[in-house]
């Protein structure tokens, strides 16, 4: 009943914005998202690290089909679930000072998006899953297209196309799959029953790559990349927090959740091949960045880079990568939300993104100097940070898995700090510019916001312990299942 | 048989009623006329399969599925002429009698027990839209479409007379069931069967435009007035299919080997020439065109898989692909209408949609939700009549044909699309769109099955 409250809270939530006025959408659209928050601590505080699927809901739906309406959450999901719910109130307070014309619109798809994303994190059935990875897409190609920047039609509609057809590829597998299992009442699509599959190496090779496909276009992977730093770009902030803090993880999630334990025989043939993309992506989006002037894109390509990782990571089957990624993707989902933040905050005030003009904003702004410091170095991986542990687990499993592989990715501790440095000295430090002459310091909602980020940025890096042994029971399962 | 009685009966009073000038009770009573027929068709749901009028029709509960969809597309477009009222050059009574009368030869298509009866059907049906298509007559690019789908259509109908007359001559019978046990009891039938079969496969295949017969579709489609484009693209394209599966998955499934490969030629060839046309369209109604070449690809793909899932399939794609093409056009009457221009590039081109989102809410969402159900989005019916279209592939194992078909689909979002960004992200001109209350009924009506369709397909799926 609580995961069922998970996503319809929001869904409500989100109706009530949508029928409401334009003034009162903001305070009522984080209302909900404050409801969600206090469900999630509340499931957080009763969850117990095993590998069994807790708060479990399950009703009939489309039973001709073999399809229900199931969910709950284990030891993978518990950390995206969190951050969802952690994340979206704080994008809804980042907006309180930008005023956004048709607001209930604008409030309402953000939560409907935070509903989908819910349910594609909490899903036991494979169908309900695609369902909402799917739903998650429509709320926020609106985001991006109607409130976003200049090019914005042209942008999110490649993301839109892009990523459907991924998306396609993924329903034809689970289709196929479906049609494997076999119980009682004919076919199922439980998640779990298709873990039950023994299929051939061939098979499961097909069904790789159509996974494959639709998860990395999501996350994104070389060479799927081609439409994420452009929306990331064009899009409105708020729609870029949920697309780069949550909803490029519902790729790695996936991978996780349906190509570890379903085509094990298939990652044995391909997933090398797969790291080697993943590091590929690393080292060229990490170069990428470098030569940015657009602090929008630049961390784009930051976090192209950085789930690049992530993905290695995954794609190495040991278990601190795994781990790794569930908790890279809970730190880099924090660092890169409050990054954008800090972009646009400095956006807002001086009306240009680009590092070249800014300068010597440090000088009249300590608070914003201290928070964004704190989450660049976050991001860079410093020790004690939450990027460190997250990294360093990465590594571990790539390097595990191949060593070659594991040097090459391990240039993103350089390339990172290269390019967040760069970031970070010529935007704060130096003489001041014309743009940055009359630069006021934080106000009372925009610190509302960097300061949970800040104090998570700081937990999760000094007792990262509180959130690896939620999801190592899980992990190790899910390992055990693949090495069997 | 009760819907074609009274269709036939009915039909003519409202014919006749048109001869008391009194042209505002015509509209009430062709609606009244679909909804009794609507009632009549499902009243002998629960009866056994039965046979009528000498074993020549028959119906069971699949029939008075397809009937049930075609009655429904009928009553809601038949809602959306009050047009024909106000403009001087109609004639109204004519035009709802041949609509009534048409859905008689559609649902002759749908319950055919006797290839003969088919004949009939698809005739009286074509026909009828030969007349619909020409019916504004003051425009020349409606006469030209009549003409050219007249002439194509009886060609047509000839090589598939010619086909029927085939099978006979290899069976010495029209009934689908005597050619059923012909083909299970001779192994290796003579080459005439084949031939006919072929030549009778045309003739269909064209009447639900499937590549390569479908050329005549986008000038037809474009030329009639949309209102009859809306009655064909549905209607005739939800008979014919009812009456293909019937002939294949009935009397021909013995030579399953025979044929599929054709049709799984064919069914690849319509996907890639109605998405990939489509794409290049700038008129809102010739996409419309090319979409309905692409729909029949994905019917034909369940009908070329032919496993249990293909009837499920079937029924459901056609209703969920009726409605939403029926909001599609429905929206663009109301707007291109609008606009004032009587010339139809303007009217009907993708930009008539600009800034509808700002200039009448309803219309935009009733447009989105048909163009999502269309691309076949989650939480559409489209969406779940694409998947027991995959559905039944998979079960068959033609894995190569779905993939062309999903990278299809993946093109279909991009011109579905272009309708959704012009109503929201494009700027147009002022000012606010009023629809009428009726039209508002209908259009909120295909949105709210649309959607409920969407969440809940079960309800549909197990009926049949």
């Amino acid at each position: 009943m609580l995961t069922l409250s998970l996503i319809l809270i929001p869904l409500i939530a989100g109706v009530i914005t949508l029928i409401t006025k334009n003034n009162s959408a903001k305070q009522l659209a984080l209302i909900g998202a404050a409801i969600e928050l206090v469900l999630a601590v509340v499931i957080y505080s009763q969850f117990q690290p095993t590998a069994a699927q807790q708060f479990g809901f399950s009703y009939p739906w489309i039973q001709s089909a073999g399809i229900s309406f199931a969910g709950g959450i284990d030891g993978i999901s518990i950390l995206l679930v969190m951050l969802t719910a952690f994340l979206t109130p704080l994008i809804i307070l980042s907006t309180f000072r930008q005023p956004y014309k048709n607001a209930s619109t604008f409030y309402a798809l953000i939560l409907f998006m935070q509903a989908a994303l819910m349910g594609v994190f909490t899903a036991a059935d494979a169908f309900l899953f695609y369902l909402f990875f799917e739903a998650a897409l429509i709320p926020v190609y609106f985001l991006a297209a109607v409130w976003g920047g200049e090019d914005r039609i042209k942008v999110t509609f490649k993301f839109f196309v892009y990523t459907i057809f991924g998306s396609l590829f993924m329903l034809v597998a689970l289709v196929y799959l479906y049609y494997q299992t076999t119980s009682a009442q004919g076919h199922t699509s439980e998640i779990s029953a298709f873990y039950k599959l023994a299929l051939d190496a061939q098979k499961q090779g097909w069904i790789f790559w159509a996974f494959f496909i639709a998860f990395a276009i999501k996350m994104p992977v070389f060479p799927f990349h081609t439409w994420q730093p452009d929306t990331y770009t064009e899009s409105p902030t708020p729609a870029t927090m949920l697309l780069a803090g949550i909803m490029l993880k519902m790729g790695v999630y996936g991978v996780i959740r349906f190509v570890l334990p379903i085509v094990p025989l298939g990652l044995q043939t391909w997933g090398t091949t797969a790291i080697v993309l993943s590091v590929i992506g690393i080292v060229y989006g990490s170069i990428i960045a470098i030569q940015q002037r657009d602090m929008k894109r630049l961390i784009a390509y930051s976090s192209f880079a950085h789930v690049g990782l992530m993905s290695a990571g995954v794609f190495s089957q040991t278990l601190s990568g795994v781990q790794g990624a569930l908790i890279q993707m809970l730190a880099h989902g924090i660092n890169v939300v409050g990054l954008f933040f800090i972009i646009e905050i400095i956006f807002s005030r001086t009306k240009t993104r680009n590092i070249e003009q800014l300068g010597g904003i440090t000088q009249r702004t300590p608070h914003l100097t201290v928070y964004f410091m704190i989450l660049m170095l976050g991001s860079v991986a410093l020790p004690l940070t939450n990027g460190f542990v997250g990294e360093f687990l990465l590594l571990r499993g790539v390097y595990e898995s191949n060593i070659w592989l594991g040097a090459i990715a391990g240039t993103t501790i350089i390339l990172g700090a290269v390019y967040m440095l760069r970031l970070f000295q010529k935007s704060m430090f130096g003489a001041k510019s014309t743009f940055t002459e009359h630069f006021a310091d934080l106000s009372f909602s925009e610190r509302a916001v960097l300061v949970p980020l800040v104090i998570m940025v700081f937990w999760m890096g000094l007792y990262p312990n509180s959130f690896l042994k939620l999801t190592e029971p899980a992990v190790s399962n899910l390992l055990q299942m693949i090495h069997y | 048989m009760l819907p074609i009685i009274l269709l036939s009966i009915l039909g003519l009073l409202v014919l006749f009623l048109g001869f008391q000038k009194s042209k505002n009770l015509l509209l009430p009573a062709t609606l009244l006329v679909l909804v009794l027929t609507l009632i009549a068709n499902f009243a002998n749901w629960n009866d056994a399969p039965s046979l009528y009028f000498k074993g020549m029709l028959f119906e069971n509960k699949l029939t008075m599925a397809f009937s049930g969809i075609v009655l429904l597309s009928a009553l809601l477009i038949a809602a959306l002429t009050r047009g024909f009222i106000d403009d001087e050059a109609a004639q109204p009574a004519e035009y709802y009698a041949i609509m009534l009368f048409s859905l008689v030869g559609a649902i002759m298509m749908i319950g055919y027990e006797n290839l003969l009866m088919l004949f009939v059907g698809v005739e009286i049906l074509s026909v009828s839209m030969y007349v619909l298509t020409g019916s504004d007559k003051r425009n020349l690019r409606s006469n030209e479409a009549a003409l050219k789908y007249l002439l194509m259509g009886s060609f047509a109908t000839g090589i598939m007379l010619f086909g029927m007359a085939l099978l006979y001559g290899s069976t010495g019978s029209f009934n689908l069931a005597a050619l059923k046990s012909y083909v299970l009891t001779n192994p290796s039938p003579s080459p005439m069967l084949y031939v006919g079969l072929l030549m009778l496969l045309i003739g269909m295949l064209f009447k639900v435009s499937a590549a390569p017969f479908h050329f005549w579709t986008p000038d037809v489609y474009d030329g009639a007035p949309t209102v009859f484009t809306a009655f064909m693209s549905t209607i005739v394209k939800t008979a014919g299919f009812a009456a293909l599966y019937r002939l294949l998955s009935g009397s021909f499934s013995g030579v399953y080997t025979f044929w599929w490969s054709t049709l799984a030629g064919i069914t690849v060839l319509t996907l890639l020439a109605g998405n990939i046309t489509a794409v290049y369209q700038n008129s809102f109604k010739r996409m419309m065109a090319y979409s309905s070449i692409s729909h029949a690809g994905y019917l034909l793909l369940s009908l070329t898989a032919l496993s249990s899932q293909s009837q499920d399939a079937i029924v459901f794609y056609s209703l969920a692909y009726s409605l939403a093409t029926i909001s599609a056009f429905g929206v663009l009457m109301i707007v291109g209408k609008e606009t004032g221009v009587r010339s139809h590039e303007v009217s009907e081109n993708f930009n008539v949609f600009n800034g509808l989102g700002k200039k009448n809410p309803l219309l935009a969402f009733v447009l989105t939700v048909s163009m999502l159900s269309l691309a076949g989005i989650p939480l559409t019916a489209g969406f779940w009549g694409k998947f027991f279209v995959f559905s039944s592939v998979v079960e068959r194992g033609l894995t190569w044909i779905l993939v062309v078909a999903v990278l299809m689909s993946a093109v279909g979002i991009y011109y579905y699309f272009k309708a959704v960004i012009a109503a929201y992200m494009r700027e147009g001109e002022a000012g606010s769109i009023k629809v009428p209350q009726f039209y508002r009924l209908v259009l909120i009506a295909t949105t709210i099955i649309t959607l409920f369709f969407g969440l809940l397909p079960d309800l549909l799926k197990g009926l049949v």
